[in-house]
């Protein structure tokens, strides 16, 4: 790609070159009679080749047609169009030290031509500067440590990330902060809360379901509720940070391992499941909603075990499903196997030969709910128990992704079977609750 | 000041009509475009944060009211809005249905069809739109239409998306309706080329009937606005929005001009006097105490609540204040309009008027000895929290130094009247950028070609077709081009066979006086309009019957028009009925029939006409009567 013509190619870009032109100019096209006059835009890589962008006076974008009697002439060069963040405000003195991880995603990105979507784009340092309020919160360091997209994300960048928390709690952080993609950002915290534990501070993922380069963007409100926690929440654990509702009101404290994104797009996608929210951020004040969490230390120790084993598959039981399947996991090598059954833990008796030889070739395979809601109970219907006397161990209400990322990091810490389902049924990071409630935690709903 | 030479003035007027589509669905979603009639039945409350557009600015207005944290009540219902409006779901595709009625439009325009559609992101974070921009995209060029020989250049022709209805607000909350966000409009610029008020009218009204000519524009009130760009030379470029009657557009024109000139004598007379724009400091000074013990009432109550006073100094402006610019609206005027945007106050007190809301001489004095100023001077006070009133001045001294240098650039907004009150700074063009979640639509030749061949009749052909078609003349064919019922036309008198003349007469003529009476027309849909003349048609009822059928209709919302007849009895009388009717008046008249004979028959059709009229056919009742006497006469004999 021509750097002075992002997102031109083929033959918008050979007349472009021609005419020495760059994004930018303000340049004049004349075809068929018709002139038209405006700055040069980039392309966006959506759009064909067969069109040049170009900004009119109105500031409307239009697509000129390539044709072959077009003529293109610069008139002028014009600044760029370049994003220029604020400074960032002055760090005020006595703040709480809280550092702010970049790894990507919607809650740092900008308009990008290359794909004519948002992406990822700006560092920890923009966000801090275009969130000036956070600078009343805390004294905030930051760094960038990818720019990705969370679903390009794999257990080695939740390895990284665990160690640059460590790094940075090790520095004195009094909390941190990680914005993260949100498509798989609860796959990150339930990573983090078994690879750093007994933690002294809190450490906070944060994303926006809007982009940030939008008025209505979630962005900086929910930046704004997880650096408040980092900075002064009681608790030291792995949270995530979201709109409860649709509304810019509450931001919702989620526990690592008991959260999940059940919407594609609203605000308040992410929801504890099997679970209450662990507290509220309303009104600038942090409102804790349970008495049972791990609470900040002054002291900087804890344990940090960053290794995942990649070699564990989550495997959704649906009807007529193929035995090959669970086969194949097994001849490539897998050693673990989270299945996400139906009901209270079921998958077709069709299964059970397969299900039997991985565990005998001591594959672990574990149970969730495809349900999303509520425990499993293998003990009901005789398929359920038939699966327990195969050695399927059954996971409570444990999510089923947190089921896998927690198969993962026991497996990167063991090869022992026997010490791999031990560690499996224990509680690390309160990924199992014992107890079943009904949630008395409604998001108010705004009234007129 | 009729005698206004707005060629020696250097008038320019520039338009963009906005008008609602007829289209199934909105412009980015499924959802119905139609707005609620019931409560909303769900809020939401959002912050809209200024950003920065690609180029890099922030548009000054915006940062200010985000600053001070207003927030905005959002109301819906699942009717007429889903995610997409609530901005908690991406946009999908843009509408082609929109989008050919845009191109349509343009095409009848004589304008350039772009070769490929970009949405635009219009940065707009007043809270009229949930996302903090308006969705909206060029759709063609450089188009020209014919008002009076003339040409006028239309620059572009857009499609964009409604903006969401203001319900209210309160202190810092500001409340919207989103049932018309995201309803089609298409928007249509003229260059800025209108020399005179009533050539403004013209424009919008040309522009109007081509419109209405594609048949698929919503009709009625709230689904036309019009925006102005207004200018003369040395004063500055307003842009006037909302108007919704096309009768107040030169009226509107014709005020800013005023507006405009009154402002520059003041402007000249600040100079004689030799003020500068250095002179205006923004010394604001707390005179709570001053008020003590004021008769002025608001003062007081502003007292009572806790509230300070404070007041500044504008060094030269005494007198000017109270200056009338145009009926009703004073130097003051619009500086209390500052104030309330910039500082949330109820409004501001000026010295050209304390004597009339009771402010003492002593006060006065004492006012003038605080802020050192001189009989030459202005005071301007206002009572609000400390912070607004801080605010609200300096807003005022702003004002008073763009008095200085003649007529601020700004946006305003129509009232009812013809007049303008201020809404904000002018925004920086910078504020569009990329709507990156609608990829672009290339638009071929082969869709262009297609649609040129099927484009709608132009409104002057059709006026010369009504004409010659329908044997109307020119006048009603004309008015029904205006008429809002007017695509009705053809239809009814084809389907129903009800003398074309008498039609056109009532489609125009007979609902707008009925309006004008005060029946709520507007409530009647156009199904009901038509199924009234179908029962006039059919000899369900009279032509005469109509007006009272729609009066009634118009209380009766929904109803059906058949019931209009059978509650008013204005059904026809069957010719069995009509018989029965006449052999019973001719009994109880023999006595007049023995007398008079055949020349009973006047006396007798008077009789039956005078009850029965609007429910009998006058050819029937006389032929029947005429029969009926002679057989009377006959079995007499
Ligand atoms: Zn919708």
């Amino acid at each position: 790609m021509d750097e002075k013509l992002p997102g031109y190619r083929g033959e918008a870009l050979r007349i472009l070159k021609e005419a020495y032109v760059e994004v930018g100019d303000l340049i004049r096209i004349e075809k068929a009679g018709v002139t038209y006059e405006g700055i040069l835009m980039p392309r966006s890589e959506l759009g064909d080749e067969r069109h040049i962008t170009i900004k009119i006076r109105s500031g409307y974008n239009i697509g000129v047609r390539i044709t072959s009697d077009m003529r293109v002439e610069k008139k002028a060069s014009i600044a760029k169009p370049s994003f220029i963040p604020p400074p960032p405000p002055k760090q005020k003195p006595g703040m709480p030290r809280v550092t702010i991880i970049s790894t990507g995603g919607t809650i740092a990105s900008r308009v990008d031509y290359r794909t004519g979507a948002v992406r990822p784009a700006i560092s920890a340092s923009d966000l801090y500067s275009i969130v000036p309020e956070l600078s009343d919160i805390a004294a905030i360091d930051t760094e960038v440590l990818f720019s990705m997209f969370s679903e390009d994300l794999t257990p080695k960048h939740w390895s990284q990330i665990a160690m640059k928390v460590a790094e940075h709690i090790k520095r004195g952080a009094q909390g941190v902060v990680i914005t993260h993609g949100t498509d798989t950002m609860g796959y990150t915290a339930a990573a983090l809360s078994f690879a750093i534990q007994k933690l002294p501070v809190p450490v906070v993922l944060v994303g926006a379901q809007r982009s940030e380069d939008r008025p209505s963007s979630d962005a900086a409100e929910n930046l704004i509720g997880a650096v408040l926690c980092a900075a002064r929440a009681p608790f030291a654990e792995v949270v995530v940070a979201m709109h409860q509702t649709i509304s810019d009101e509450a931001i919702a404290i989620h526990r690592g391992t008991k959260v999940r994104k059940l919407h594609t797009s609203r605000r308040d996608a992410f929801k504890s499941v099997n679970s209450s929210l662990l507290a509220r951020v309303y009104n600038g004040e942090i409102i804790m909603l349970t008495d049972e969490y791990n609470g900040r230390r002054d002291d900087a120790e804890f344990i940090l075990k960053p290794d995942f084993e990649e070699k564990v598959a989550l495997i959704k039981f649906y009807p007529g499903m193929n035995p090959d399947i669970i086969d194949w996991h097994v001849q490539n090598g897998y050693k673990g196997i989270i299945l996400e059954g139906t009901g209270l833990g079921h998958v077709g008796r069709r299964c059970f030969p397969s299900i039997r030889k991985a565990i005998e070739s001591g594959v672990i395979v574990a149970m969730t709910s495809q349900c999303i809601w509520g425990r499993v109970n293998m003990n009901v219907y005789t398929n359920g128990r038939d699966l327990l006397s195969l050695g399927v161990i059954p996971l409570g209400d444990m999510l089923a992704e947190t089921a896998l990322v927690k198969l993962m990091w026991i497996l990167g810490q063991t090869d022992d079977p026997e010490e791999a389902r031990s560690l499996l049924m224990r509680n690390i990071a309160h990924e199992f609750s014992s107890r079943s409630v009904e949630p008395i935690e409604p998001p108010e709903s705004i009234k007129a | 000041m009729a005698d206004i030479n707005y060629d020696d003035l250097g008038l320019k007027v520039g338009l963009e009509c906005h008008q609602q589509l007829d289209t199934k669905e909105k412009l980015f979603c499924s959802c119905k475009p139609e707005l609620s009639r019931e409560k909303p039945r769900f809020f939401f409350l959002r912050r809209l944060r200024p950003t920065q557009s690609e180029m890099g600015q922030v548009d000054p207005a915006a940062y200010f009211e985000f600053q001070k944290g207003v927030k905005i009540l959002y109301e819906a219902d699942p009717e007429t809005s889903c995610l997409v409006e609530m901005d908690e779901e991406p946009p999908h595709e843009l509408n082609r249905e929109a989008l050919e009625i845009a191109l349509t439009v343009a095409l009848m325009m004589n304008a350039k069809p772009v070769d490929e559609v970009h949405v635009m992101r219009k940065v707009v974070i007043d809270g009229s739109n949930t996302t903090g921009f308006q969705r909206t995209c060029v759709i063609a060029l450089n188009g020209e239409i014919q008002v009076d020989r003339k040409k006028i250049p239309i620059e572009h022709i857009s499609l964009e998306e409604d903006a969401a209805r203001k319900t209210g607000g309160e202190g810092l909350i500001v409340r919207y309706r989103i049932d018309r966000l995201c309803i089609p409009l298409i928007e249509v610029t003229t260059g800025p080329v209108i020399h005179s008020p009533e050539e403004a009218e013209k424009v919008a009204l040309a522009i109007g009937r081509i419109l209405r000519a594609t048949g698929r524009v919503k009709r009625g009130i709230g689904t036309i606005r019009q925006d102005l760009n207004i200018s003369i030379r040395e004063g500055a470029l307003i842009e006037v929005k909302g108007v919704q009657e096309l009768e107040l557009i030169s009226k509107v024109v014709e005020l800013e001009v005023k507006r405009q000139l009154a402002l520059l004598k003041i402007r000249d007379e600040l100079k004689r006097r030799g003020v500068t724009e250095e002179q205006i400091k923004d010394k604001i000074k707390d005179v709570t105490s001053v008020f003590k013990g004021t008769k002025c009432r608001i003062l007081r109550r502003a007292i009572e609540k806790g509230r300070s006073i404070m007041a500044i100094r504008l060094p030269g402006f005494s007198g000017l204040l109270g200056t009338e610019l145009i009926p009703g609206v004073r130097l003051g005027t619009e500086m209390a309009d500052r104030a309330r945007f910039w500082g949330r106050v109820g409004g501001i007190l000026h010295s050209d008027e304390f004597q009339s809301y009771g402010i003492s001489m002593d006060e006065v004095e004492e006012l003038r000895r605080i802020l050192n100023a001189g009989d030459e001077d202005a005071i301007v006070i206002v009572a609000d929290e400390k912070e607004n009133c801080i605010d609200a001045l300096r807003a005022v001294a702003e004002r008073a130094k763009e008095a200085i240098r003649g007529v601020p650039e700004e946006t305003r907004a129509a009232n009812p009247d013809g007049t303008t009150r201020y809404m904000r700074p002018r925004p920086g063009a910078a504020r569009m950028y990329p709507e990156t979640d609608v990829p672009p639509i290339p638009i071929s030749n082969e869709y262009l070609e297609r649609l040129r061949m099927n484009l709608p009749e132009m409104p002057e052909r059709k006026v010369e077709r009504l004409i010659r078609e329908y044997g109307i003349n020119e006048k009603l064919a004309r008015q029904l081009q205006d008429s809002e019922y007017g695509d009705l036309f053809e239809m009814i008198v084809k389907e129903t066979g009800v003398p074309s003349t008498f039609v056109a007469a009532t489609l125009t003529e007979t609902l707008k006086s009925l309006k004008r009476e005060g029946f709520g027309i507007e409530r009647l849909s156009r199904e009901q309009i038509i199924e009234a003349f179908r029962l006039v048609g059919s000899g369900r009822t009279s032509k005469e019957a109509l007006p009272e059928i729609f009066k009634w209709l118009s209380s009766h919302e929904g109803a059906d028009p058949e019931e209009a007849v059978k509650t008013l009895g204005l059904a026809m009388l069957s010719k069995h009925e009509l018989q029965r009717i006449i052999q019973e008046l001719i009994d109880q008249n023999r006595r007049l029939i023995s007398e008079r004979g055949e020349r009973a028959f006047g006396p007798l059709m008077g009789m039956i006409m005078k009850k029965y009229r609007g429910r009998v056919d006058a050819r029937m009742v006389s032929a029947l009567i005429k029969e009926e006497i002679s057989r009377y006469r006959g079995g007499a004999n």
